[in-house]
């Protein structure tokens, strides 16, 4: 895991430097749009107490000055199918925030929902002779933790301590300065597809972007959506997005769980498309304009006009009552919400304390979701919006920019990672300068 | 699904007209236009936003085309001096505008000499502009007449340079090495003259430096109001005391501090005794703690005679034996 931690740490550094500029933008690469927002990092202190605004968790010390949106096009699935199509659809997008923030970024941080996200909860467990928990003892219980063989061509995306125990006190957040004769941690690592982080990074690159940080959909958009208490008692996050579907399951402020489940609200549109006989484009409208999960008697008598550009006035003349569209949504929504229910169910959701779950992502605007998600899913289902932030326009805090403002959020107020501690002196290659520096340092 | 199958027969079975087409099938559609910038657009609209090539272009560029074309345009002689030769007309024209020409001298205060010779320092001669005339060297040089004390030089509305001048009062005569002058109180040359006789309603001041201490002199001579009319004139000594020079020689030789109160003692002691009317030579005040007192040659000839000493003579060398005194015994 070595190089992973050089390239990590390489990401961070930029990440720092970028926001050292005060500059830095924010992708998110979904299946149906990509957005760009382009954040200016004014620092701490322009808010003060008495206006009512807190420190909170970070969020305050930036704004968004440039945001843009476009269609996405060569992704499927969440994953990056065709570079150079992928390639424009990000030039797109980030020249218009460029264009609107009036400044040049150089640094972006990206986020996507493919490539198979898949999660492993590791425990490493080490004796500490000194009697006290030191400085390069974390960071030796997390080399310690013992790794399980991920798979060809698996990247490593998250690494997160997720709870510390010295001796038999567990839960600890920040074990440094505690008596104890052994330490334990447990750590959560999400792995994704190495070629689909690649092909993104390559797309990235080839718009001459620095890429300062890779971050999952489904975990940006629960930090996104789901508030302060549910992020500590327990929570899952279904971002319902247009090629797959994120879900994560976060407790005491910390992910322990993510996946993603391959269907989305493109199987919605591409089941209305070949259900009434119409274009894609014409779907797509049916479904945000009319697409309903629950169907009451009236909608059998609301007749629809499908329109369309056939060329053949018979075709585009027809119309369909809104309980058809009802009809073929349903089932395709019914079975999104059975997968991710065997995706909760697996994770082990039903053994939380609480078990809210959060909806969002553009998916979560189908009208009617809410009751289906809580006879399907549990009782506490609601639809989560994204946190509110500086500057962002009114259009865009729809749910389904919920994993670009939790982007935003992940770039202003990261959370440990495994590469964020210093790498224990025995890690590094032998007869590297460093290892003797480290060395030296760590025993004089 | 009863709306997707489109119903080519009404309910009564019989066919439905054609709709009506303008032409054939609708010309198919342009495909969607790419929204997305080329990959050079791209590049350059980055470029575009870096501070500093933005800054070029925007003010760098214009500044250089700018001075460009100037400098070329400039570099040929003949245009450069057309260009200044159209300003200096443009000049020329607005400063000679009738608002700006001033067309007479007024000169108020001032004596026929003094009139005359500002005339002559006009550096213009009128009718001129008022851009011409700078009036504050016009004063300065105004000002180095001895005779002017002060000069209000000002452009009045209707083209009229109008000069108020105050001159010199003068106030006492100096006689000098070099002729005679009148000076003012301050000790400042009016003029000079020939002779004493031009202003003998002055009074006469003399030796070096006296000019420096006209004032203190002034103050002597405003003091010594019972001895006016057998004033003389002040002597400076030395450039450091006066003595007063009245009439039948006689001196008061004032110290070089504090001549005013010596005076009035003198005068104090004159109405106390006549002292001044007496025959004595000088009256020594130099020193404050001891007047003294230098007789004349009658009052020194009356007291040799009464003690059997040898008469002295006007040299004050004593007098052969057969020389007849008949000096008169002055009075006590």
């Amino acid at each position: 895991m070595s190089d992973l931690y050089q390239v990590q740490r390489s990401m961070r550094a930029m990440r720092r430097a970028a926001l050292q500029r005060g500059l830095i933008a924010v992708l998110d690469i979904g299946t149906s749009k990509i957005a760009c927002l382009v954040l200016r990092f004014d620092g701490p202190g322009q808010f003060r107490a008495t206006d009512g605004v807190g420190p909170m968790a970070g969020q305050s010390n930036f704004r968004v000055i440039g945001a843009a949106t476009t269609r996405s096009r060569g992704v499927r699935f969440g994953e990056i199918e065709t570079v150079s199509e992928t390639e424009r659809a990000i030039r797109t997008a980030v020249q218009a925030a460029q264009k609107l923030a009036g400044e040049r970024v150089d640094h972006v941080i990206a986020c996507f929902s493919g490539g198979r996200p898949s999660s492993y909860g590791l425990a490493g467990e080490i004796a500490l002779p000194a009697g006290r928990v030191a400085e390069q003892d974390v960071a030796r219980v997390l080399a310690a933790c013992d790794a399980p063989d991920f798979g060809r061509s698996r990247e490593v995306l998250h690494a997160q301590p997720v709870n510390f125990a010295v001796d038999h006190r567990s839960g600890l957040a920040d074990p440094r300065d505690l008596m104890g004769n052994r330490m334990a941690v447990d750590m959560h690592v999400l792995t994704a597809d190495g070629l689909s982080l690649g092909a993104l990074a390559q797309c990235i690159r080839r718009c001459d972007l620095e890429l300062a940080g890779v971050a999952s959909s489904a975990y940006v958009s629960g930090l996104a959506s789901l508030v302060e208490d549910e992020q500590e008692l327990g929570a899952a996050c279904i971002d319902l997005g247009g090629g797959a579907t994120g879900v994560s399951v976060f407790i005491k402020k910390h992910m322990i769980f993510a996946d993603a489940v391959r269907l989305g609200g493109n199987q919605i549109t591409s089941d209305i498309a070949q259900g009434l006989r119409v274009s894609q484009a014409v779907a797509e409208r049916l479904k945000t304009l009319n697409g309903g999960i629950e169907a009451t008697g009236r909608d059998d008598r609301e007749m629809i006009e499908l329109g369309g550009e056939t060329g053949d006035w018979e075709t585009d003349r027809r119309t369909v009552s809104r309980a058809d569209l009802i009809g073929i949504m349903r089932p395709r929504v019914e079975e999104i919400l059975e997968r991710v229910a065997e995706v909760l169910h697996a994770a082990g959701f039903e053994h939380m304390p609480s078990q809210q779950i959060v909806l969002t992502g553009g998916g979560a605007q189908i009208p009617g979701l809410d009751g289906l998600a809580a006879r399907m899913l549990g009782p506490n289902v609601r639809i989560g919006r994204p946190l509110r932030i500086q500057g962002l326009a009114h259009q865009l805090t729809d749910p389904c920019f919920a994993s670009a403002v939790g982007l935003a959020l992940f770039a202003a107020h990261p959370q440990d990672e495994w590469w964020d501690f210093e790498m224990p002196a025995d890690r590094y290659p032998a007869r590297s300068l460093k290892r003797a520096y480290r060395w030296f340092r760590n025993n004089w | 699904m009863q709306g997707l199958t489109p119903r080519f027969f009404d309910g009564d079975g019989s066919a439905r007209p054609a709709p009506i087409r303008a032409g054939a099938r609708p010309a198919p559609r342009p495909p969607r236009r790419d929204p997305a910038p080329s990959r050079l657009a791209y590049r350059l609209h980055r470029m575009w936003l870096t501070p500093l090539y933005r800054r070029l272009l925007r003010v760098g560029l214009p500044a250089f085309i700018i001075a460009m074309v100037a400098g070329l345009w400039l570099s040929d002689p003949d245009r450069r001096a057309s260009l200044t030769a159209q300003v200096d007309g443009v000049i020329e024209q607005v400063q000679t505008r009738d608002a700006f020409m001033v067309k007479a001298m007024r000169i108020d205060g001032a004596s026929d000499t003094v009139d005359r010779a500002m005339r002559a320092m006009l550096p213009v001669t009128l009718p001129a502009s008022s851009f011409d005339l700078d009036l504050d060297m016009l004063r300065a040089r105004v000002l180095r007449l001895d005779a002017v004390k002060s000069v209000e030089l000002r452009i009045m509305p209707d083209g009229v340079l109008s000069a108020v001048v105050v001159e010199r009062e003068p106030a006492a005569l100096w006689r000098h090495a070099q002729g005679i002058e009148l000076i003012d109180e301050t000790g400042h040359r009016v003029n000079s003259v020939e002779s004493r006789e031009a202003r003998p309603d002055l009074p006469m001041l003399a030796g070096a430096g006296a000019d420096a201490a006209a004032a203190e002199a002034m103050a002597l001579i405003d003091a010594a109001g019972p001895i006016l009319p057998r004033l003389r004139g002040l002597e400076r000594m030395g450039e450091r005391r006066w003595d007063v020079a009245l009439d039948r020689g006689q001196r008061i030789m004032l110290p070089a501090e504090g001549a005013l109160a010596a005076l009035e003692r003198a005068l104090a002691m004159h109405r106390d005794t006549g002292l001044l009317d007496r025959d004595v030579a000088a009256l020594d005040l130099r020193d404050p703690q001891r007047t003294a007192i230098r007789l004349g040659l009658d009052a020194q000839n009356a007291i040799r005679g009464a003690r059997g000493e040898g008469l002295l003579g006007p040299d004050g060398q004593p007098l052969p034996e057969d020389t007849n005194t008949t000096g008169k015994k002055p009075a006590a």
